[in-house]
């Protein structure tokens, strides 16, 4: 399945970055393969609705699951509509992309269910 | 001719001075007088219209139909603001973040999308018993944008007086500015004539007035100042505003009295009628300087 990692570089090897609609750029990884890509986040400089903008982004990428440190409301409620699994790992230790993964094989990641926050509008 | 009356923060007697100059136009003109603090409107203590009148306004905010979407993402592609999203067959509206700006509306290739009115304020309106036609916006509680409800209410229009009654002297229009220099202030004196600043003898009411003068040089309107409290604090926004080339209009002194007056809500010419005559000038000049 196809993993988006939310990240402050380039690389498998980039910090992971806990913000999810100012990351920097999210990382791509195939779990099945171990490929991966790297994308600029669209939304990291939005002036409002940055997880709106960053979740669609995600979405367009075809991830299936998503992991960042936090997530704000509209950024839960578009990620959960385009059925993506949200999935969070704790920011404070510094750590890559390539951990997070691995910590994603191992079936360690929280998923961020608690937060329900609102119903959703428009359909 | 539309006058505002801004100062950079509140406190410094905008209200006083701009209800001030309403009741003594009144006397010879045709007045009306919006309260554009939306936030916290309080003119209407001061002139005490009878508001029978209340609108609710807002901004019209997008309503997907979901057997005409194709979820095509040409709407979420235009908004700005990332207050619509579309993912998968789904497509999310955000009423908090959006502007109400009908691109989405304009923009979908279904014509999928209608538009409905998010309630963000509401217009209260009415007369005083001087006849100046009032009107102020009250934003929800909980509601952050402003500017929304300024626009209605700047297009607000009272209903005209009765067949047979005079239309005596000239159309006027006082805009109480809302306190500081954000988009508020901004929306508040765009399409106006001119501003009269009120400030404060100190360092604090000098930074404030700059940021104010600032946004009216910005719209190319003509400003002139009222210097409130004076006697307090230094001569540095008289020294301003003579290399700004900023006209003192009018210095209301430091007196316990006035003081007082302002602060239990009266016009100072109400509380002081011997600032009647000085008020009748500051709008004369007003009037002059805009018309020069
Ligand atoms: S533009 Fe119209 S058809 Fe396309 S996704 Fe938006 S609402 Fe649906
Ligand atoms: S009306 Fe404007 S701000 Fe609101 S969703 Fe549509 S495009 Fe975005």
């Amino acid at each position: 399945m196809k993993l988006a990692i939310s990240i402050a570089g380039q690389s498998l090897d980039s910090p992971f970055d806990a913000r999810f609609g100012r990351a920097e750029s999210f990382c791509l990884v195939d779990t099945d393969t171990g490929a991966w890509t790297t994308h600029a986040n669209p939304a990291q400089s939005a002036s409002g609705g940055a997880g709106v903008q960053a979740a669609q982004f995600v979405a367009k990428l075809g991830a299936q699951a998503v992991v960042s440190g936090a997530y704000g409301p509209k950024a839960y409620d578009t990620l959960s509509a385009a059925n993506i699994q949200r999935l969070l790992a704790p920011g404070k230790d510094a750590c890559s992309a390539a951990d997070i993964l691995a910590s994603f094989t191992a079936g360690q990641l929280i998923p961020a269910d608690g937060a329900s926050h609102g119903g959703h509008h428009g359909g | 001719m539309r006058i505002v009356v801004a100062s950079g923060k509140g406190g410094t007697g905008k209200t006083t001075v701009a209800t001030s100059l309403a009741r003594v136009a009144a006397e010879r003109d045709r007045v009306r007088f919006l309260d554009c603090d939306v936030e916290a409107p309080n003119a209407a203590l001061f002139l005490h219209p009878v508001l029978d009148s209340h609108r609710e306004v807002g901004i019209r905010v997008p309503r997907v139909d979901a057997d005409a979407c194709t979820y095509c993402g040409r709407c979420a592609e235009v908004c700005q603001f990332n207050a619509i999203a579309v993912v998968g067959q789904k497509t999310l509206v955000f009423d908090d973040l959006c502007h109400g700006c009908g691109s989405c509306t304009w923009n979908c290739p279904e014509q999928a999308i209608s538009e409905q009115l998010a309630v963000t304020g509401v217009i209260d309106s009415g007369q005083t018993a001087e006849g100046i036609a009032f009107a102020q916006g009250v934003m929800n509680v909980g509601q952050t944008m402003g500017v929304p409800i300024l626009r209605e209410l700047k297009q607000w229009t009272a209903a005209p007086p009765p067949v047979g009654h005079d239309l005596r002297g000239r159309a006027l229009e006082i805009r109480d500015a809302p306190p500081g220099a954000s988009c508020p202030v901004v929306e508040t004196m765009r399409g106006a004539d001119f501003v009269l600043l009120v400030t404060e003898p100190t360092p604090f009411g000098l930074h404030d007035l700059k940021q104010v003068v600032a946004i009216a040089r910005e719209l190319g309107l003509p400003a002139g100042v009222v210097i409130n409290r004076d006697g307090i604090g230094d001569d540095a926004v008289a020294a301003y505003c003579a290399e700004s080339d900023l006209p003192i209009l009018l210095r209301i002194p430091m007196e316990r009295r006035i003081a007082e007056a302002i602060a239990s809500g009266q016009p100072l010419v109400e509380a002081e009628p011997r600032y009647r005559p000085e008020f009748q000038t500051l709008l004369e000049h007003i009037v002059a300087g805009v018309n020069a």
